[in-house]
């Protein structure tokens, strides 16, 4: 399994935390995806220590789980930002100027779509669809929802959670 | 409603907790509300919830019953004003109240609203009316009536038989007859058979499946249990989107309410039927939309289609018969059984019977969820139930289908909306994603995004569509960055051909749709693109450029401080000039210019003639105030 530099949790880390996972399923093969879930909810990405923990549980090989997490775009095996800034990209945003909301996110936190800062502080990421298309264009920060976005927003925005986080 | 008997003074206040009000803050309405009745201590109110509206561009949206005055846009603020105003003392706030866009008219009661009454409410019966999280509310509004029905009077082949004669069809897209559907599973062979609800609602733009679970999850419950006793399915499944987490939460809590009152689990309703449901949550993959993705996935794997037949009718989920419904055609069962298969086939047309939902959203007026008839002239959605485009804008196109779909140009306004209509202008019914365009939007950049969004999401098992769709988005993004060659449209359409035929799943076989509905309908926005490196929507930023006119620059300042890429040049009343190489096109210099100069131009394949250095404005101030630096 492929190990990245980032991933620093050994198998002691993990694994009281995955034996609480494990004890809510039966070991077949078909709770892969929600064990993954639950391992994403714990630790904000997939740790390789914890897949290989899964893969010993369920009795198939490191290769499959590595699969599975490797399909899904829900499933991160680096670890998340603190706040995960998500642009909506479906066509109601899209149309009323999504990707220049995105280009300037791209720009101010110095990443692309899909990637963390450095300083693990946000995750940014795209969505298909949010739901809340009568606000096009939309982002979300965590569970705050941005309606009407512009350029110029982002910066108001991105200034505000700084400052919030700096009064905490 | 459902509380105990309504005296004289005593009012229901619905605020909608669908996911876009609560985007809007209807979460701390509700509280709001709550606390401006309790401080004022007035008798007999109540402050309840519902799933959507489907009004989700007038959010946060509340409706005082039961007179059904009709609030649009609350904010918190609004909350003491209307206890106090028309609770306490009988007087509807009327600012608060829709205006008609085209009269400006306030109209008070939703059932007035054009937008409401021109609907035909099935599916989205109870969406709105309702709490979705009591069961109560959805017996009282006549829910698991069929349910009881179907198993104490009904055999499996009456059932099937009265889904057939509705016409019902899968509301999922492709529009095969639901009640076929369950007569094949039903007469596999196989003692374990699986009920699957799909809703995977994956498409961009598309929030169908998430409002009617999220307003009425009983419906789709009983509907789906119906299916099951018709085929004879002992276990079921609901696939949810893990990026619906409300859905999610008021999909289970109705499992847990229809169990306790054995609607579900074993012996259901004192006969021998059993029936159990688990929720599965998808892990963000488009493809697991397709049944055989969707299957396995549902076993753990990877969720890559595989080709057909067996169908899943014989071989589905672990190699079992198994069916899978899409969310809206589960919800339209209860619905046909309680009120007969002839009322549900009066509605529509001959071959489409019944209602479709559509997410109508993009450049028109009224964003929001609709269910109207099939049949329904296109101009009547877009024009009386969508309100029209506002800004007094040009309609473009409407994009219907999804990433699956195509787009269809002003000509087909007066088609009407239904399975094999859309079929034959190259588009699709899908799942029902409506998304209007306006004379801004490039045709060109939405073919290239519905291609981008499928090519991200092919799940790589077959090459037309892993190499074919990367190919096509290749060749679109050049043509959208003004280096589009003569012989890529015909590219273009020989790709798209052969991605159709070539591929697996249906992913692969509807991806070229937009690209090839918009080269039928729009040829010469693609050929301005590729020979004049014009985009006549002014949209492509390759191809467009911003000039500050010098005619008529007052030389305000406000375009120089607004820019975020500190392009332009100026002082006061000193004529602006724009950097042309450091531009970035953002437009934003455009925006804040103030209307009465309307000094900032945006053109394609044009230049415009400026000074190269600064000098004093010329133009004559427009009577109105001067803008100050």
């Amino acid at each position: 399994m492929i190990i990245l530099a980032v991933d620093n949790l050994t198998k002691a880390d993990v694994e009281d935390k995955m034996m609480v996972i494990f004890s809510r399923h039966r070991g077949e093969k078909q709770e892969l995806i929600p064990i993954l879930q639950e391992t994403q909810a714990q630790f904000r990405y997939l740790p390789a220590a914890a897949m290989k923990e899964t893969a010993a549980f369920l009795h198939m090989p490191e290769s499959t789980v590595y699969g599975v997490s490797t399909f899904y775009a829900q499933f991160k095996l680096t670890p998340l930002g603190k706040k995960i800034i998500r642009v909506c990209r479906g066509t109601a945003c899209h149309v009323r100027g999504a990707s220049k909301v995105l280009t300037e996110l791209e720009s101010r936190l110095g990443i692309k779509a899909g990637k963390t800062t450095d300083d693990l502080e946000y995750t940014l990421e795209t969505v298909a669809c949010i739901g809340a298309c009568a606000l096009a264009p939309t982002m979300t920060i965590e569970n705050e929802t941005y309606g009407k976005m512009t350029p110029k927003k982002v910066v108001e925005v991105l200034g505000d959670t700084s400052e919030a986080k700096q009064q905490q | 409603m459902t509380q105990a008997k309504p005296s004289n003074n005593s009012k229901i206040i619905l605020v909608c907790q669908g996911t876009g009000c609560v985007s809007g803050k209807s979460l701390e309405l509700t509280a709001a509300l709550e606390k401006a009745v309790a401080d004022l201590k007035i008798p007999g109110v109540k402050i309840d919830f519902t799933g959507c509206h489907g009004f989700c561009e007038q959010g946060p949206v509340a409706i005082v019953e039961p007179e059904g005055i009709f609030y649009t846009h609350v904010n918190v603020e609004d909350a003491q004003e209307i206890i106090e105003s028309h609770i306490r003392d009988g007087k509807p706030v009327e600012r608060l109240f829709y205006k008609d866009p085209a009269t400006g008219e306030a109209v008070p009661k939703y059932q007035d609203i054009k937008f409401y009454s021109k609907q035909q409410r099935i599916i989205l019966r109870n969406c709105g009316h309702i709490n979705p999280e009591r069961i109560d509310d959805y017996i009282n509004a006549g829910g698991y009536q069929a349910l009881p029905r179907v198993i104490k009077e009904m055999t499996p082949e009456q059932v099937i038989d009265e889904i057939k004669r509705s016409g019902l069809r899968g509301r999922g897209g492709a529009g095969f007859s639901t009640g076929t559907k369950w007569e094949f599973c039903r007469n596999a062979p196989g003692d374990q058979k699986y009920m699957i609800c799909n809703a995977d609602e994956g498409d961009p733009g598309a929030f169908m499946d998430r409002s009617t679970m999220e307003g009425d999850p009983h419906t789709v419950i009983e509907g789906l249990i119906i299916a099951a006793y018709a085929q004879g399915a002992s276990e079921g499944y609901v696939y949810i989107r893990a990026e619906y987490p409300l859905a999610v939460k008021r999909v289970r809590l109705a499992l847990e309410q229809a169990e306790e009152r054995n609607f579900l689990g074993d012996n259901i309703l004192g006969s021998d039927f059993n029936f159990h449901i688990h929720v599965k949550e998808g892990a963000g993959a488009f493809v697991c939309g397709e049944e055989t993705a969707l299957m396995a996935s549902i076993e753990g794997k990877r969720g890559m289609p595989r080709s057909r037949p067996p169908f899943p009718a014989t071989s589905g989920l672990w190699g079992k018969p198994t069916t899978i419904n899409n969310v809206k055609s589960l919800a339209t069962v209860p619905e046909i059984i309680t009120r007969g298969a002839d009322w549900f086939a009066a509605t529509g047309t001959e071959k489409s019977n019944g209602t479709c939902v559509f997410a109508l959203t993009g450049k028109i007026a009224n964003s929001g969820l609709i269910e109207v008839p099939m049949g329904i002239p296109l101009r009547e959605i877009i024009y009386e139930i969508g309100g029209g485009i506002p800004g007094g804008k040009q309609f473009k196109a409407v994009q219907t289908g999804g990433p699956s779909g195509g787009c269809l140009p002003a000509s087909y306004l007066d088609e009407s909306v239904d399975y094999e209509s859309l079929a034959a202008a190259g588009s699709m019914m899908g799942s029902g994603g409506m998304v209007v365009l306006d004379e801004e939007t490039c045709i060109v950049d939405i073919a290239r995004y519905f291609l981008s969004f499928t090519q991200a999401e092919s799940c790589g098992k077959c090459v037309p569509c892993r190499i074919g769709t990367k190919q096509m988005l290749d060749i679109l993004e050049r043509i959208c960055r003004g280096e589009g060659e003569p012989g890529d449209l015909e590219l273009l359409e020989v790709l798209g051909k052969q991605i159709k035929a070539g591929s697996l799943c249906q992913l692969g076989q509807t991806a070229p749709n937009p690209v090839l509905t918009t080269l039928r309908y729009f040829r010469d926005e693609y050929e301005a693109h590729i020979n004049e490196k014009r985009c006549p929507a002014l949209s492509c930023t390759n191809l467009i450029s911003f000039y500050i006119l010098p005619d008529k620059c007052q030389g305000c300042g406000i375009c120089r401080r607004s820019c975020p890429a500190d392009c332009i040049a100026g002082d006061k009343r000193m004529i602006h000039i724009i950097d042309q190489d450091k531009c970035i096109k953002c437009g934003t210099c455009l925006e804040v210019c103030p209307e009465r100069f309307g000094a900032v131009t945006k053109v394609s394949a044009e230049t415009i003639d400026v000074p190269t250095e600064l000098v004093p404005v010329t133009a004559e101030k427009p009577g109105a105030a001067k803008e100050t630096s």
